[in-house]
């Protein structure tokens, strides 16, 4: 492109917040066609000038000094935004989730003021400078930006009481973590007098590691961990996820819990990547991304609710993508990034066909909706489908992500660990489908009393006779472009060449503090192997697997047999907002206790 | 510059979560979140104070404090009037919704 591309950041940050702005202004006077279409208009834009911006990075990394206060000889004062092709990426990914969202929102609320669209384009312009920063302060404020929409979005249906607890409990435990991160970034300023990221690796690189640096590296890292919903970090995420509208699930579970695990590579390589050990960091991320993906997966079988269903189906995906950027190799990082794109579109997709169930049967409870869905045309085979493509099934960027990732792990174990734990959430997703949509298996009995029932939800939209088709379409477009993330070889090639340049932390530096030009970087091998193709559909295999048995040897049984265990995880996840608070200050002492062990 | 002030920014950040901790009331839990986040002002204000110095305007004699520091603890302050409003927003409704500020009595999310 001809036109200088360093524009391109700040105006990613820009359009949603002129946005929202404008909808302001407006939302008194003009009819909700408008309001709808202005959103829309506003996603779009987001969407075609980080596709710019994507396109852009190919030749390197483009860098923005804000206001135009450059670095004089490697020091400044100024606000530095720095994109590559994955932090571009996951703007475009937040544009293109906000977009799809949007769509579905459309007739989704049919009570919906404009302060929803409002809250939705904040969210965006959060997101979007929240991957395109390489300040640390300004991560801080955008990650704030980020929860502070979240919690008034989660807690929007402000009549129904679990709704408000959630978005309650959700605000609370992120802030908290918030909190202890503006902590560690005061301490690195007090240490480098610095707060850009590059600026701060440069300082202490001189200065050497200490124990107030890792002091700081752990509190910093405790607020994304917190938003990455990295156990034991991740009580938030199920409650929030069950309690706030559909289309805003979709935003959560595809972008703002994967950027919290994008803010912890970020801040862990290129802050804290010259002092602090290889071997140190991969081993604290490996037991992190083990225990909450394990975790994840029990407890995704365990739920009857279909959105904490796919909540904590989501926080054991988050487990395996915490797994493969722990590789620190430039296969490992594009292989979970590819993962976190696919994953975005079919979890996406899943949730916003849940919401049709919603809409269509008053409540997402599988023991509830038993035999309900049999009428059902679209999700009846989709919502199957989604679930095999959850569980890996080639040729999905799930199945894609997967398979790079297990390769760049290099070990039996942990390539087990990806097929059982994907196997799992893909196997949960489908028993739950099976019984609503064919009634396989026996009615559920209903004797638990540790879960949270689905059947008391508040209806969202009004749909008996026929689905909108805006509502289609968006799940169609996620479907979709779930699928040609792992069917379109240049996106899993850009992000290659992406982690490769992420990893690049010297060229980095180098870039933003002494405006050297972008440095050549390789790809990476990164396509589909036999290996990972068969893996892939063995995942897919044993979901169906877990799905048939599932149905037959249901809930109850599975639970009486291992009674005592599970009742004691369950009660952890008691949502009590006290344990979850005792939960993450015990956590940030894990995590200190790791970085020092390993 | 003595220890005190960090010591004081450390007590405040832990006593505020062991307040969010051991809470009966979800008024009281969000002021806890409050004297928590008050740890982090005192945390960054002390990092730019020295002895003696003045206020960071421009033509003060001699030393002036950082006012960078100062500048984040007002865009802190903001943040955190956001988010008190916000839950205090939501605490109210919880209570016309459920009849009860006693998080051990709100049970309706579990497992």
């Amino acid at each position: 492109m001809i036109v200088d591309p360093s524009w391109l950041p700040p105006l990613g940050i820009a359009i949603p917040l002129a946005g929202a702005c404008v909808l302001l202004a407006l939302a008194k006077f003009v009819p909700r066609l408008v309001v709808d279409t202005v959103a829309m208009v506003t996603a779009v834009a987001g969407v075609v000038a980080m596709a710019f911006l994507v396109v852009a990075t190919d030749s390197g990394r483009v860098v923005t000094w804000v206001g135009g206060w450059t670095p004089k000889e490697g020091t400044s004062v100024g606000i530095v935004l720095a994109a590559d092709q994955i932090g571009a990426g996951f703007a475009l990914l937040a544009c293109g989730l906000t977009a799809c969202a949007l769509i579905y929102t459309w007739r989704y609320f049919d009570d919906a003021e404009a302060h929803v669209h409002v809250l939705i384009l904040l969210f965006m312009a959060g997101m979007v400078g929240f991957s395109l920063t390489a300040d640390l302060f300004d991560l801080f404020v955008f990650l704030e930006l980020m929860s502070a929409t979240a919690y008034a979005l989660t807690g929007h249906k402000i009549e129904e009481p679990r709704s408000v607890q959630g978005g309650f409990t959700f605000g609370v435990v992120t802030s908290l973590g918030a909190y202890f991160s503006l902590a560690g970034i005061g301490i690195l300023y007090a240490r480098t007098g610095q707060l850009g990221m590059p600026q701060i690796g440069a300082a202490l690189d001189r200065h050497g590691m200490d124990v107030l640096v890792l002091a700081a590296l752990v509190l910093v890292l405790t607020g994304l961990l917190v938003k990455a919903a990295v156990v034991p970090f991740h009580f938030w995420l199920a409650d929030a996820h069950a309690v706030a509208p559909t289309p805003v699930c979709v935003l959560f579970s595809g972008v703002m819990a994967p950027l919290g695990l994008y803010g912890v590579l970020r801040v862990s390589t290129t802050v804290f990547g010259g002092v602090l050990s290889v071997a140190s960091l991969h081993g604290t991320l490996v037991v992190l991304g083990v225990v909450t993906a394990v975790l994840g997966a029990l407890l995704c079988l365990m739920q009857r609710h279909l959105k904490r269903m796919l909540a904590y189906s989501t926080i054991a995906h988050l487990g395996l993508f915490l797994v493969g950027l722990a590789t620190l190799t430039a296969s490992g990082v594009a292989g979970a990034v590819v993962y976190v794109f696919g994953h975005a579109g079919v979890k996406g997709a899943l949730f916003l066909m849940v919401g049709v169930l919603l809409a269509r049967k008053r409540s997402v409870d599988e023991f509830d909706l038993y035999c309900e869905g049999r009428d059902e045309r679209l999700t009846k085979w989709l919502l199957p489908l989604g679930a095999l493509a959850l569980a890996g099934l080639p040729p999905f960027g799930t199945g894609l992500g997967k398979a790079l990732s297990e390769e760049s792990t290099g070990s039996v174990a942990l390539t087990a660990l990806f097929v059982l734990v994907s196997a799992a959430t893909g196997g949960a997703v489908l028993r739950a489908s099976l019984r609503i949509h064919f009634g396989l298996g026996p009615p559920p009995q209903d004797t638990d009393v540790d879960t949270t029932k689905g059947d008391d939800e508040e209806q969202e939209g009004r749909f008996p006779d026929r689905i909108p088709a805006t509502m289609i379409g968006a799940i169609a477009v996620l479907m979709t472009g779930g699928l040609l993330v792992g069917a379109v070889p240049a996106v899993a090639e850009t992000m290659g060449a992406g982690a490769q340049r992420f990893l690049d932390r010297a060229g980095m530096l180098a870039q933003t503090l002494h405006g050297a030009s972008a440095t050549a970087v390789g790809g990476v091998e990164a396509e589909w192997t036999w290996a990972g193709v068969l893996l892939g559909l063995l995942s897919a295999a044993l979901a169906m697997g877990i799905g048939f048995v599932g149905v037959h040897f249901g809930l109850g049984r599975l639970r009486a047999a291992l009674k005592a265990p599970l009742h004691v995880v369950h009660r952890l996840h008691s949502g009590h907002v006290g344990d979850y608070a005792a939960w993450l200050v015990l956590g940030m002492a894990a995590v200190g206790a790791l970085f020092v062990i390993t | 510059m003595t220890l005190l002030p960090y010591l004081v920014a450390g007590w405040l950040l832990l006593i505020g979560c062991f307040g969010v901790v051991r809470s009966r009331d979800l008024i009281h839990t969000v002021v806890c979140v409050a004297v928590a986040q008050s740890g982090t002002y005192v945390l960054l204000l002390s990092l730019g104070f020295q002895y003696g110095a003045s206020a960071p305007v421009q033509g003060a004699p001699g030393p002036v404090v950082d006012p960078v520091v100062q500048a984040l603890t007002l865009t802190d302050i903001v943040v955190s009037a956001t988010v008190t409003a916000l839950l205090l927003a939501l605490v109210i409704q919880i209570a016309k919704r459920q009849g009860t500020v006693d998080p051990d009595e709100l049970d309706e999310l579990r497992g």
